[in-house]
């Protein structure tokens, strides 16, 4: 089976579709941006306490800012996780921004969500505890308390064994919050005895913690440091590779390639309101690197032909180099695209800002390489009066080579 | 066959046994699904944020220590000064962390006081007070700060260390980190709630007994000072606690007279440990015993002292204030109304030592062990799910080349994960993502290849030699893009942490053990391939 056998389209020629289609898109994102205030950025950048929780029931978003605003925290972000991947589900963002500079302990913000979530979901009377918050250590040191299997002193760690399966099964198989303590039953080693002790002692809660992040201010402003840095030191890496491996227009027309290609994912992010965190820094880095891939594959090949097809214009090598190339980008890129697809679909909350960059990222770093790059280094060529002999940059004009003048002629009568 | 191809055989064979050997464990070989699935969970160190816990950054106030010590210098110049060389001054005071004042020296003295500096304290730089005359400012010196610094943060990872392991959690992290930040990284897998962990790595656990100069508890600093005509008595210092209410009174705080300097510390301890208390049942309390030497000074002190108070002080808290019975060598009691994990946290603390320092957090993250396994889960779904997709393309797409394209991608996989645990590098969620990147990626090698392989096959080459060309016209793309990936990778190792890092990690492994994997190995199994095909045949691609 073969898709492209002998692919053959004026890649320059339609150059500038593609210049349209990116402007188009630049502009959405930076209206978007605009419009939004600029990018949501995460706990990482921002400092400040994000707690992510999970209901057993969908919540009222109403109700958990009520609750919160009896704690202080009435101008917390609380955002229900809902997107493409994940339509509907009990799961909850909840941001607090980092209050105050001074004395205040780190997870002051965590200790008041806490409370206000206790207060408005928690159902239990005071004299028992949660289960659904329950430690394994905890729990072990419950029943070994309460001794429902009747061992005595010699139960060694049957409890801490049981407590372990309790709570693995209330994690693994139940997402961490149990509705009915009857579903115990199913653990082995989870006796009558054991589960009424467990209901003497603890109420099921409505909610879970699935996860914290806490992040003082000096952290937020390392990070956004080290984000930066890494950005710049990378495409200064690659720029300094490519011209190493290239003429040195090749290397600028790579890197504002891919300048482009993360503008473009920003201005994504910005539109379809996903977080920026460092891990969403790291694909963007990956995608860096990957739409960097395409464009030196199709270097490469340009500066092969040209030694090839002394004769043609430049744009003309470009062309054939791309349709030369052209069966292996799509299917690289589709593949890759494909399993970053499964990715942001199958993935998980935790990887979804993050697979979105790549989904993103990967179609527009492809595109950019022949949409972008490639007439960028024609354009350059054009301009500098070079584009009808062959010509691969400054260097081509120092070499004075026998025939320059007559294939320049040849040539001056097929200029595009 | 080519005994070449013979030995490549062997030698792809003997790597796919080293690597699953790695992974899963061979000698003790799992008799069943679960075991594997344990062995491999053993060998493949999980990230934080896989198996849930507690990632926490601490700050070591280590200005704290150097301001101590400069404290503890003017107190040592103000003995030397006016009980053994009887020179006369006006006042002696710490002006900040690293500056001590001599003000108003008697004049002719100045001779001997320099003599005193110079003996005595050569970590302090002599320099005369602006604006005072017979004035001296002693600057401490800063390779002195320097070391004060270090001293610090080794003593305090130590100590956090100690506590840690006391608690029986397992496998902590506790470890410096960043260069001159003074910061600790403390890493508790599994714990989903860090609550009890904080509590006993930020507990100052300084422990002092101290004799009492005036018994009575007062409501406020003021009222102390008030009842000692606004002077306090020399070698003495107030200091504050709870008192439990005694009948007729209520509780509350109170401010007592204590003298200066601790009989006895906390370094002084052999052992601590918890027991029930018989004076409030239902209650726990701290017992303690003293190292020899200590009990040679404690000793004396309560025959001394008999009927007279003694006060446990506890991080600069009066914790309780007792009456001496009778003589005692090496051993004590801090009472107060203690549950029993706070009486063993406490015992704990002391065990392990004080902290030279307090410690600020800078950075808390848990994750919750159902988020941990939820991750894992869509993890290995999504890994598999692109791995079948990638899969059937190639075999669509490419034929029996496209087989020869999935077993080097099996094969690079295999190898990834083997290195991984091999070299305990840490799997992260974003680390799953590099897996799956590497699947995406890693399958670009075999396609550059076999375009170029079905490009020659075209321009009418024989298949032996279309592969060839196939191969060594790839190679150096595949490189290029490889190490244009690697280095932004390489990148995010240097300056990256956590997650972050991981993802780097797994994507530089993957993506070096695929160009073995897409250029070697593809290869051989194309010769092997070529090799058992008949002269004329076309090769399948």
């Amino acid at each position: 089976m073969e898709f492209f056998k002998q692919a053959n389209l004026d890649w320059m020629g339609k150059a500038k579709y593609f210049v349209a289609l990116s402007l188009t898109l630049l502009l959405l994102g930076g209206v978007s941006w605009y419009r939004k205030g600029g990018l949501r950025y995460g706990i990482d950048f921002k400092s400040g306490t994000q707690i992510y929780v999970r209901f057993a029931q969908p919540p009222s978003i109403e109700q958990i800012r009520k609750g919160l605003s009896e704690q202080g925290l009435g101008n917390s972000v609380i955002q229900k996780i809902a997107d493409v991947a994940n339509p509907n589900s009990n799961e909850v963002l909840i941001d607090i921004e980092q209050r105050g500079q001074g004395e205040e302990s780190l997870d002051a913000g965590k200790t008041a969500v806490l409370k206000a979530l206790n207060a408005t979901f928690g159902t239990g009377d005071p004299s028992k505890q949660d289960l659904n918050a329950a430690t394994p250590s905890a729990l072990a040191e419950y029943l070994a308390r309460r001794d429902p299997l009747g061992r005595g002193p010699a139960a060694g760690d049957a409890y801490t064994q049981l407590a372990r399966r309790i709570a693995e099964f209330r994690d693994s198989n139940r997402n961490g919050i149990l509705t009915n303590l009857d579903e115990l039953k199913s653990v082995a080693g989870a006796t009558d005895g054991a589960v009424s002790a467990l209901r003497d002692g603890y109420y099921l809660g409505n909610f879970t913690i699935r996860k914290v992040e806490i992040v003082g201010p000096k952290v937020g402003a390392q990070l956004r440091r080290q984000a930066i840095f890494v950005t710049l030191y990378a495409l200064a890496g690659m720029l300094v590779y490519i011209a190493f491996r290239f003429e040195w227009v090749y290397g600028a027309a790579a890197v504002l390639a891919v300048f482009h290609d993360v503008l473009i994912t920003l201005g994504f992010f910005s539109l379809f309101n996903y977080e920026i965190s460092l891990t969403v820094i790291a694909a963007l880095l990956t995608l860096v690197g990957y739409s960097m891939n395409d464009t030196i594959v199709i270097f490469d090949r340009v500066r092969e032909n040209t030694r090839l097809m002394r004769r043609e214009p430049f744009a003309v090598i470009v062309n054939r180099s791309i349709n030369q190339t052209l069966s292996r980008t799509i299917l690289t890129s589709g593949l890759t695209f494909l399993t970053v697809l499964v990715l942001y679909v199958m993935g998980g909350q935790v990887l979804r800002s993050f697979s979105f960059a790549l989904v993103v990222g990967i179609v527009v770093g492809t595109y950019s390489s022949f949409g972008i790059a490639a007439p960028l280094v024609v354009a350059w060529n054009n301009w500098r009066g070079r584009g009808a002999a062959a010509g691969t940059g400054s260097a081509a004009g120092n070499k004075a080579r026998a025939g320059e003048a007559a294939s320049g002629r040849l040539a001056a009568a097929g200029r595009r | 066959m080519n005994p070449n191809l013979k030995w490549k055989a062997l030698f792809v064979l003997a790597v796919i046994l080293l690597c699953i050997y790695g992974l899963v464990g061979l000698p003790d070989f799992p008799t069943s699904w679960l075991e594997t699935r344990d062995n491999f969970s053993k060998r493949i160190k999980l990230g934080l944020d896989l198996q849930g816990g507690t990632h926490m950054v601490l700050q070591v106030q280590v200005q704290e220590a150097v301001s101590l010590h400069a404290d503890q210098t003017a107190d040592r110049l103000t003995k030397e000064l006016r009980d053994n060389k009887n020179i006369r001054y006006e006042e002696i005071r710490k002006v900040d962390d690293t500056h001590v004042l001599v003000r108003g020296l008697a004049p002719g003295q100045s001779g001997a006081f320099r003599d005193v500096m110079s003996e005595l304290f050569t970590e302090w730089d002599l320099s005369a007070a602006s604006g005072e005359a017979n004035g001296y400012l002693l600057t401490m010196k800063p390779s002195v700060v320097a070391a004060i610094q270090q001293q610090t943060i080794d003593q305090s990872e130590e100590t956090i260390r100690r506590r840690i392991d006391a608690l029986g959690l397992a496998e902590p992290v506790v470890q410096k980190q960043g260069r001159a930040a003074n910061e600790i990284l403390v890493q508790l897998p599994g714990e989903g709630d860090p609550t009890r962990a904080k509590g006993v790595i930020q507990a100052g656990g300084q422990l002092e007994l101290r004799g009492v100069v005036d018994p009575t508890p007062y409501p406020s600093e003021a009222a102390a000072l008030g009842a000692h005509n606004g002077v306090l008595p020399p070698d003495s210092e107030l200091m504050r606690g709870k008192s439990e209410g005694t009948a007729g009174q209520p509780g509350g705080e109170s401010w007592w007279l204590l003298q200066r300097t601790p009989i006895v510390t906390g370094r002084d301890l052999r052992s601590a440990g918890e027991n029930r208390s018989t004076e409030n049942p239902g209650y726990y309390e701290v017992h303690f015993s003293l190292s020899s030497a200590a009990a040679k000074r404690f000793g004396p002190f309560t025959e001394q002292n008999i009927n007279r108070p003694m006060a446990i002080v506890l991080d600069h808290h009066v914790q309780s204030v007792a009456t001496i019975q009778n003589r005692i060598e090496d051993s004590g009691r801090i009472t107060g109304r203690f549950g029993q994990q706070e009486a063993h946290d406490l015992a704990l603390v002391l065990r392990a030592g004080a902290l030279p320092a307090s410690i600020k957090y800078l950075e808390e993250r848990t994750v919750g062990p159902s988020l941990g396994a939820d991750s894992i889960r869509h993890g290995l779904q999504a890994s598999i799910a692109s791995l079948l997709v990638v899969m059937i393309f190639m075999v669509f797409y490419y034929r029996v080349s496209g087989v020869n394209a999935v077993v080097a991608l099996i094969l690079n996989l295999i190898i990834l994960m083997a290195f991984l645990a091999y070299f305990g590098a840490v799997l992260t969620l974003p680390g799953i993502a590099g897996v799956i990147l590497t699947i995406g990626m890693g399958v670009d090698t075999n396609v550059l290849v076999f375009e170029r392989i079905r490009e020659e096959l075209r321009g009418g080459k024989a298949p032996v030699s279309a592969v060839a060309a196939g191969f060594k016209n790839a190679i150096r793309t595949i490189i290029d893009t490889h190490v244009t990936t690697i280095v932004s990778c390489l990148f995010l190792i240097a300056l990256g942490s956590g997650p972050v890092r991981g993802f780097a990690v797994t994507l530089t492994i993957g993506l070096g053990a695929n160009i073995v994997t897409g250029v070697l190995i593809s290869r051989w199994i194309f010769d092997w391939h070529l090799a058992r095909m008949p002269r004329q045949a076309e090769l399948s691609i």
